[in-house]
């Protein structure tokens, strides 16, 4: 009953171009000042004591835990990996992380080491992180991620195409996407950076959502800005709308320049004034991140013991 | 699963408060001639911070004569440059003293440390340094360069610092010398100031502080000795002042009440829209003279607005001042709690449709929880008085034209606001929109570089930029 009015409006608006641009254009408008006064308010929130070590811990099991480069190797996979499964090996009360997120050919070797761990694999895919291919390329870049035993794909959308307004294409090509993924989730990033408008981003999220998208995800962390506060508050916004909606939830992932727990904790201060806590679980939010883990546990040790410890204690990714 | 904050209370250890304050008067803090001293209390517990000494005519007789000495011997004669550094290092130390000054006023005044730490203090001290940069350049402001004399200046409780410096800061830069009344609930923060002005070395008389109640401001105001009234409070008492000083060659500017029309078009951003509603009235537990305190929606978003409203107004934080995570304060005092408490009992008689967002009160202290109306008409006296506190009145119009009319139809006309994506729709209304300031898709934003003043019902004069030396110069 509830997924159904979110398929009857993308029928609706799937069909025309026309249509669905209209619906896009006719979302209300972002003000710029507006949403970054807002975040930038939010972002003096104290968190102290029991509401830090809470908010912590969660942010932990939020953490999409990410190597996405050239040099990536399966040994590095593998340490990954452990550390997502156990990232504080002194202490065995630290939770697991969400996923660990990496390039396709990497994936049997992370399904190899998490298997049964309860941690999701990620594989980004469509040609990440330009998106400049050729969608027959794109859609076998995700099955093939998907039949190494990927169950979640970053996919990136069209920017060129959205920027050009051709907003029908870039929904087809998020629906085909959806579909290669079969049973795996589809997180669409919008690459927030190159769209620059939050008038865009509101844009994208629904197009995103509408087009079947079960996480909306600001970047690919290659392009600068990524994720920022007001962005993220913009498509929190859009999501919490879009259910209002359709009855259909959809999560959110800002990723790329989060490296702080001081950082994370206000994204949870975000989601928590904004969408409330329906939003306050690794269902559906998670943080794209690599260095934010040891930042994460180094203040949880700290809160444990009262003392900081070096960055020699955690181990790099 | 939720997200519960835990108290962040700011420390108190960085204020001293003293027992008992006397009046600040030629350089040094004295003893009232007569009168018993008042109490100040902390609204948020009811906890009595000191005692402070009440003015009577003695006392005033003795600050309008230290300032008229300083200004005849020392300040109207010193040269605007020489001026300039007094009121730079009165900036520079109220900048030192920023978490001391915004933990003070939080507990003298109720309101929330997040505003009086991010708001009224750094406003205070930019006041300082932006008229301690037109002391020397008054040649160029072209309203003269001859100071009045003595100014008498009497201030409101909602922001007590800031409307010190909003006195003080241009009369100074002008070469006028001042005795300013605080008011009688929030008078802390203008006793710490005069410590400032004595750790600055202002010379004696320069400024001089009168604490007390009605009677002092009375006094002062009608003191044959000054030449300048200043005055920010309520249009009843502003009527007052008015006709005290005709006939006298006193100049007069006087700030007085409000009751701003937000004005949301259908085409506004509306998440935005939502936090300018709130940011409008809630700001300050809505003790602010230009508070938003009338909505004006567009009728085809209304609804959605309003639901947008009262989910937002769900996750104010409303509770101790000096925690950080404080949306909306403590109400100044029992007397304004209970004029806020009539009003919204006149709005419910009336027939218009109270809501008020879910919160625990504290069971001490002054609270009100934020509340709106609906179904709410002009003639509503909901829509027509200053409340003065967290109430919002919430009407809806059809055209734009409906929308200008109903935002005039006030005897006030302090400020309005106007949420709209459209540019030339901002022009349009701005143009018609009888009000002193006119916020475009913002709300209570204030800057020294910018004149505020009313129309209306809500005063004459203007402070803030250029436009506000005019009060201090003779010409």
């Amino acid at each position: 009953m509830e997924t159904h009015e979110a398929e009857r409006l993308a029928a609706e608006l799937a069909g025309s171009p026309e249509a669905l641009r209209t619906f896009l254009s006719g979302l209300p408008g972002v003000d710029q000042v507006g949403a970054e006064q807002r975040a930038a308010t939010l972002a003096t929130r104290s968190i102290k004591t029991t509401a830090k070590q809470w908010a912590l811990d969660l942010a932990v099991r939020m953490v999409d835990l990410t190597t996405l480069e050239g040099a990536d190797t399966p040994g590095k996979v593998r340490a990954l990996c452990a550390k997502a499964m156990r990232p504080d090996p002194a202490d065995p009360g630290c939770p697991p992380v969400a996923a660990v997120c990496v390039y396709p050919t990497l994936v049997p070797t992370a399904v190899a080491q998490l298997r049964g761990s309860g941690v999701h694999v990620a594989s980004v895919a469509t040609a990440f992180p330009s998106g400049q291919a050729p969608l027959a390329v794109k859609l076998d870049d995700v099955r093939a991620a998907v039949a190494a035993g990927a169950d979640e794909v970053d996919m990136v959308i069209d920017r060129g195409a959205f920027l050009a307004g051709r907003y029908e294409e870039v929904f087809r090509q998020i629906v085909a996407v959806k579909e290669a993924c079969g049973d795996a989730h589809l997180k669409v990033i919008l690459e927030t950076g190159e769209l620059v408008t939050y008038d865009n981003v509101r844009r994208a999220s629904w197009l995103a959502m509408l087009a079947g998208g079960d996480f909306i995800k600001t970047s690919t962390g290659k392009v600068a800005p990524a994720a920022t506060l007001p962005v993220t508050l913009v498509m929190l916004e859009a999501v919490r709308d879009f259910r209002d909606r359709t009855g259909r939830q959809v999560g959110v992932k800002p990723a790329g320049g989060i490296r702080t727990a001081k950082d994370a904790i206000r994204y949870l201060v975000l989601i928590n004034e904004t969408v409330g806590e329906d939003w306050l679980d690794p269902r559906w939010f998670r943080f794209g991140a690599s260095s934010l883990l040891n930042d994460l546990l180094m203040q949880r040790a700290k809160m444990a013991t009262g003392r900081y410890a070096g960055p020699d204690y955690f181990t790099l990714d | 699963m939720a997200f519960e904050y835990a108290p962040a209370p700011e420390s108190r250890s960085v204020v001293d408060i003293r027992p008992e304050y006397g009046l600040f008067i030629d350089g040094a803090f004295v003893a009232a001639v007569d009168g018993e001293p008042m109490k100040t209390v902390d609204p948020a517990s009811e906890e009595v911070l000191a005692e402070v000494a009440q003015a009577g005519p003695a006392d005033v007789d003795k600050a309008v004569a230290a300032a008229r000495r300083a200004y005849e011997k020392v300040w109207g004669r010193m040269p605007g440059a020489e001026r300039a550094k007094y009121l730079f290092r009165i900036a520079r130390i109220v900048q030192e003293r920023a978490r001391e000054l915004a933990v003070l006023e939080s507990i003298d005044n109720g309101k929330p440390i997040r505003e009086s730490r991010d708001v009224d203090i750094p406003l205070v001290a930019a006041h300082f340094f932006y008229y301690a940069g037109w002391a020397d350049k008054l040649a160029y402001a072209g309203f003269g360069t001859t100071p009045l004399g003595v100014a008498a200046q009497v201030i409101p409780w909602n922001f007590p610092l800031l409307m010190l410096a909003w006195k003080i800061a241009p009369a100074l830069a002008a070469g006028n010398t001042v005795v300013l009344k605080p008011a009688e609930t929030t008078p802390l923060t203008a006793l710490v100031f005069a410590e400032i002005c004595q750790q600055a070395d202002l010379p004696p008389g320069v400024v001089n502080i009168v604490t007390g109640a009605g009677d002092t401001g009375r006094t002062l105001v009608e003191h044959a000795g000054v030449d300048k009234v200043a005055f920010t409070g309520s249009t009843e008492v502003g009527r007052q002042i008015a006709r005290s000083v005709a006939g006298t060659s006193k100049r007069v500017t006087l700030e007085l009440g409000g009751k701003a029309a937000n004005i949301v078009f259908d085409d506004a951003a509306l998440d935005q829209a939502v936090e300018g509603i709130v940011n409008g009235i809630f700001f300050n537990q809505g003790h602010v003279c230009c508070a938003g305190s009338r909505l004006l929606v567009q009728e085809s978003v209304a609804d959605e607005v309003l639901d947008r409203l009262k989910r937002r107004m769900a996750t104010l934080r409303v509770g101790d001042p000096l925690d950080k995570n404080t949306d909306v304060g403590a109400i100044n005092s029992a007397e304004q709690l209970a004029r806020i408490r009539t009003l919204a009992g006149i709005g419910e008689e009336e027939g218009a449709e109270r809501w008020s967002a879910p919160c625990v009160l504290p069971e001490r202290g002054f609270w009100f929880a934020p509340t709106i109306f609906t179904g709410v008409t002009q003639a509503h006296r909901i829509a027509r008085e200053e409340i003065f506190g967290p109430v919002l009145s919430v009407l809806t119009f059809r055209t734009p034209a409906e929308a200008i009319e109903k935002a005039n139809n006030t005897p006030y006309g302090l400020s309005a606001g106007i949420w709209t994506e459209k540019g030339s729709r901002i022009l349009w209304a701005a143009e018609r929109l009888r009000a002193g300031v006119v916020w475009a898709n913002t709300f209570n934003k204030f800057d020294p570089t910018s004149p505020f003043g009313g129309f209306k019902e809500s005063g004459y004069g203007r402070e803030g930029g250029r436009q506000g030396l005019e009060a201090y110069l003779a010409g």
